[in-house]
């Protein structure tokens, strides 16, 4: 699953510390969520989606594989 | 864009405080594990009342040491749990798999001596280990 956390967490200038402080996660898990290592759950994304006032396919995009 | 400010969680705190509660317990289960252990012998010459009171306290602490786990486990978030859950299933089936083994190896005469419950436990708390270990790196 693809996402596009680091950038809107970069528009707002945040820091990895300061997102998990946010969405009540440690640090490696926002870092891990981000390099697509760890997808989260439902209740976490839909956490970071009222955190960035989005829906949350405008953060999280399924990777479906074309042939 | 204007900046935002995050809102403050509690979650490091709640976390700092479930591994400090789990540490203090599990010490006082290491404790009063030696306590029954050794205390019979060299401190009250094996009188049954204060050993039997011993082991209950052990045994009492330990469940209260589980619970205290339970609560820490409860308290991680998600991709933590994650890790420490399936490093649990690893040390669990490395122990059932290789204590049942080590087990028959005396009965089939392949070893001489008694197989040890410790060192079951030391197995499966190295596996517990190095699977957390592994589980962290993986997702690093």
């Amino acid at each position: 699953m693809k996402n596009r956390l680091k950038v809107l967490r970069a528009e707002r200038d945040w820091t990895q510390a300061q997102l998990a402080s946010a969405l009540e996660v440690s640090r490696q898990t926002i870092n891990a969520i981000e390099k697509g290592k760890f997808d989260p759950s439902l209740p976490l994304a839909f956490k970071a989606a009222r955190l960035f006032n989005l829906t949350i396919e405008e953060i999280f995009q399924d990777q479906v594989e074309t042939v | 864009m204007s900046k935002q400010k995050c809102e403050n969680s509690s979650y490091q705190t709640k976390n700092k405080t479930n591994t400090v509660t789990l540490r203090n317990w599990t010490t006082a289960w290491l404790i009063t594990m030696a306590i029954a252990a050794f205390a019979p012998k060299y401190i009250w010459e094996f009188n049954t009342a204060l050993t039997i009171t011993a082991v209950l306290i052990n045994l009492a602490v330990g469940f209260k040491m589980l619970i205290v786990n339970r609560d820490y486990l409860r308290g991680l978030d998600e991709m933590q749990r994650t890790i420490l859950l399936e490093a649990m299933a690893l040390a669990l089936g490395v122990g059932l798999v290789i204590g049942l083994s080590y087990e028959l190896l005396e009965d089939i005469k392949l070893i001489t001596y008694q197989p040890e419950m410790p060192h079951i436990v030391f197995l499966m708390v190295i596996t517990y280990g190095l699977a957390v270990i592994s589980g962290h790196r993986k997702y690093q």
